[in-house]
């Protein structure tokens, strides 16, 4: 089945690795460059599942995380974010704010699609 | 899953070429931004806002470089970044000497691109001599070691499989109350790990409070797992990483595969709950005096959740299975064993009088009324029924066996006959009673002897006829409904109807002006001392055989069917049913007698009112939404005596692809019906096959439906053709 996924990065690779992996799996992606580009481009509309950056501009993912969990809309919808190694205490303070889980980066799409797999099938 | 990792893997090379594509502007871009950022701080190093911009860039740089492949910038700046965080958190300054480093860091990444996107070379040393400096101005080198490369996985897919041994393992996850507003549905991962192996799942329910305090928005359910799975406790563990916090999960090793461990039974129910901590030693002491099971008694006292003991159940259910198959695999050649038919005969025998004691019980039980004595009839006719299927596919033969038979006939009787014929088999797996498929052998060699003798014609008439001089036999057997459909064609030379007529009246088979049709004349070759052939071969054509493979069939409840077409070929189609000794019944009463219809046969039941029986009283045909449909009074065919009731019941049945109607006075329901022959005295009773014994004792007679309607057929067009007037 079709599923419909927001990824929000600011580097337009990654948005791309993301979208381009998620579309050949079959599945619909919008895609934003930070919290408030990806708070207005959901407006309450269907998600499957978010998969956020941390580190953005504007509004930052632990933001919209926190922004997100408390919108009736989105209180349930698994939300995946994006780490890297150093940064441990900004994964918990994500976990904290309501995060499902996290993929470290670099990731490869397969990898991407195991773990988005935990969430949504 | 894994078909989409196949796919990844042969288009990987791809993705990355257009990643970096796309990656190529913003790099030089993320570069300018973190030179730029790192400028304005060395005119004030206490910039908080150009330390984010800078990290902000290194960190892009790292994350999307690497998810570009471009594994060297990834690990470089993963160091630099290493870094910045201690001026990010005030730990370091941004000296002169940091920024001035950084900046020769920034120029060895943009050289590295560079070396992709514009051609040029990198200087393996200088990034070493760069990193080197670095870690001098750590303080203390405190800094992480850097890990070599950037093996920065999620655990998930780090680990491969360790092509290890089963184990199985025993699981109780159990969730915090919130999980699922951390977007996380539990029911995903248990799906994840019935995707590793066996596995039994069993909810634990009792913490479900009342509806009146019921959240619907929290999670009280937890869930006792066992699994069998060869891929490792890592693996099992990868499922639940992202829930570590967020639910209690805990994986205990129950019983290890790979070899045959002993075989005594696996533990005890009482041992799998104190294992499990469900069940205090003393508790379970005070129940081991007791008389009853273990877990009734600990379910009666209470002392134990129902649903505990079910997951306790379930876990030992599951490690003998596991056990068995295990065994199985180490006894794979006496998967079957070999019994003497007499025992299946009477094991047959015995489901017979069973299914009738069973109808007898069902029987009492409606009629006394008791419910308690009811549900137990409901529950024996369910055994019954299963236990009659079984008994039944026990003696199901695929048909094939035989055939390899009828290859060897063809092969010598053309060989004989200086023909060349080629046997086709189709349908060989096609299942029917052995007893059937025994019985069935001698007619169909029967059959195939007529086909090649008189049937295929010799090379040279077919090759004169325009057809391959190599003739074909094709024997097929299929099912259809109840029934096994077996067909002989040949592609010879056809049935002769002006030669069969001749021979007919020459034998006083038939009267010189007897009008016959097609099909009529072609079963006159199954009468006694019916012969075609010109001349007497010693393999057909002495008259003995047709008709006896019309006694034989009959004997099986079957029909045969003969079409031919001149020049072209013949077909013979049989007719049989799947087994002899038990059929599904429909019954019907006409006041004191029961009579069953073959349930197969039945399409539906209208109801026939008297006024427009007597109405309709000559034609006999009733409307059935629109559609006219021919009835008979079995009433009147059996002569059954006693007035009609003002209604009656039109049972129409399937006959030869027409629909019929059959008049009873009451529609009773299914019954399954054992076939008892009705002995000698009767056989030559038309429309009835049988009889068989109804739960209260009485016989009820089992109609042979489409010989029935062929005798009305016949009657009629007797009594129309003398009426007519000529």
């Amino acid at each position: 089945m079709v599923k419909k996924f927001l990824v929000v990065d600011d580097s337009a690779s990654i948005r791309q690795l993301v979208s381009f992996t998620l579309t050949e799996a079959g599945h619909e992606v919008l895609s934003a460059e930070n919290g408030s580009d990806a708070l207005q481009k959901l407006s309450g509309s269907k998600i499957d599942m978010v998969i956020t950056d941390l580190n953005m501009p504007d509004m930052d993912g632990i933001e919209l995380i926190r922004k997100l969990r408390s919108m009736d809309d989105y209180r349930f919808s698994p939300i995946l974010m994006l780490t890297t190694e150093s940064q441990e205490a900004k994964k918990q303070e994500g976990k904290r704010a309501g995060a499902s889980g996290w993929i470290v980066k670099p990731f490869s799409p397969q990898q991407l699609l195991t773990v988005v797999r935990k969430f949504v099938r | 899953m894994s078909d989409n990792r196949e796919t990844f893997d042969d288009s990987t090379e791809n993705i990355v070429r257009e990643l970096r594509a796309t990656f190529r502007e913003e790099a030089y871009e993320l570069l300018s931004e973190l030179e730029s950022a790192l400028l304005e701080l060395e005119k004030d190093p206490a910039d908080n806002q150009q330390i984010g911009r800078a990290f902000r860039a290194m960190h892009t740089i790292k994350g999307s470089g690497g998810a570009c492949e471009f594994h060297e910038v990834s690990a470089f700046t993963h160091e630099l970044e290493s870094i910045f965080d201690k001026v990010r958190s005030g730990k370091m300054t941004a000296s002169k000497e940091i920024i001035t480093l950084t900046l020769t860091a920034k120029d060895q990444i943009e050289a590295m691109f560079n070396s992709y996107y514009r051609g040029g070379t990198v200087d393996p040393d200088r990034t070493g001599e760069i990193l080197a400096s670095f870690r001098k101005l750590l303080p203390g080198s405190a800094a992480a070691p850097a890990k070599p490369g950037f093996s920065s996985q999620p655990k998930a897919s780090a680990k491969k499989e360790e092509p290890g041994r089963t184990m199985t393992y025993r699981i109780r996850f159990r969730p915090v109350p919130g999980i699922f507003s951390q977007g996380t549905n539990p029911v995903n991962l248990l799906n994840e790990l019935r995707e590793l192996g066996k596995c039994n799942v069993v909810a634990q329910t009792e913490a479900i409070p009342y509806l009146e305090d019921f959240d619907p928005q929290a999670c009280h359910t937890y869930w006792d797992v066992i699994l069998s799975t060869s891929r490792g406790l890592n693996a099992i563990q990868d499922v639940f990483i992202f829930v570590k916090d967020s639910a209690e999960v805990k994986i205990d090793v129950i019983a290890e595969g790979g070899y045959l461990e002993d075989e005594k039974a696996y533990k005890k129910l009482g041992e799998i709950l104190l294992e499990r901590g469900d069940l205090s030693p003393q508790d379970l002491k005070k129940v081991l005096n007791g008389k009853k099971r273990v877990g009734e008694m600990l379910v009666e006292t209470g002392i134990v959740p129902p649903s505990k003991v079910e997951s306790a159940l379930v876990e030992q259910q599951h490690v003998r299975e596991m056990r068995e198959q295990r065994q199985g695999h180490v006894d794979q050649g006496s998967s079957s064993i070999r019994v003497a038919t007499s025992r299946l005969d009477s094991l047959v025998n015995l489901v017979g009088e069973l299914v009738t004691v069973q109808a007898r019980l069902s029987q009492t039980a409606l009629n006394t009324g008791m419910p308690a004595l009811v549900n137990i009839a409901e529950e024996v006719e369910r055994l019954t029924a299963s236990l009659r299927d079984n008994a039944m596919s026990i003696r199901m033969l695929p048909i094939g066996t035989t055939f390899s038979k009828f290859r060897r006939v063809v092969r010598d009787l053309s060989a004989e006959l200086g023909k060349e014929i080629e046997l086709v088999a189709e349908g060989a797996e096609t299942e029917l009673d052995k007893t059937v498929i025994e019985r069935l052998s001698d007619p169909l060699v029967h059959i195939i002897r007529n086909s090649v003798d008189h049937g295929i014609e010799l090379p040279e008439v077919r090759m004169a006829a325009g057809k391959p001089k190599r003739g074909t036999i094709t024997l097929s057997a299929l099912h259809s409904g109840a029934h096994v459909l077996i067909r002989v064609q040949d592609d010879g030379a056809g049935l002769d109807a002006a030669a069969i007529r001749a021979k007919a009246i020459e034998k006083g088979l038939i009267q010189p002006e007897a009008e016959l049709g097609e099909s009529e004349l072609m079963e006159l070759i199954l009468a006694p001392g019916f012969s075609t052939a010109r001349n007497v071969t010693g393999v057909s054509g002495r008259g003995v055989g047709m008709d006896v493979v019309k006694r034989a069939i009959d004997a099986l409840r079957g029909t045969i069917e003969i079409s031919s077409v001149p020049g072209r070929g013949t077909s013979i189609m049989l007719k049989l049913p799947l087994t002899l000794a038990i059929i599904d019944g429909f019954l019907t009463r006409i006041c004191g007698e029961h009579f069953i219809f073959p349930l197969s046969l039945v399409q539906e039941c209208i109801e026939l009112s008297r006024e427009e029986a007597l109405k309709a009283s000559n034609r006999r045909l009733a409307n059935v939404r629109g559609q006219i449909v021919p009835y008979i009074r079995l009433r009147e065919y059996f002569l059954v005596s006693g007035d009609s009731p003002a209604f009656e019941q039109i049972v129409i049945v399937n006959v030869d692809g027409r629909r019929v109607g059959l008049v009873v006075d009451t529609v009773v329901g299914e019954h399954q019906t054992v076939l008892k022959s009705l002995g000698k005295y009767y056989h030559g009773v038309e429309g009835i096959s049988g009889a068989t014994i109804l739960g209260d004792g009485t016989v009820a007679l089992i109609l042979d439906i489409p010989k029935l309607v062929r005798m009305v057929e016949q009657q009629e067009a007797q009594m129309t053709r003398g009426g007519e007037p000529s």
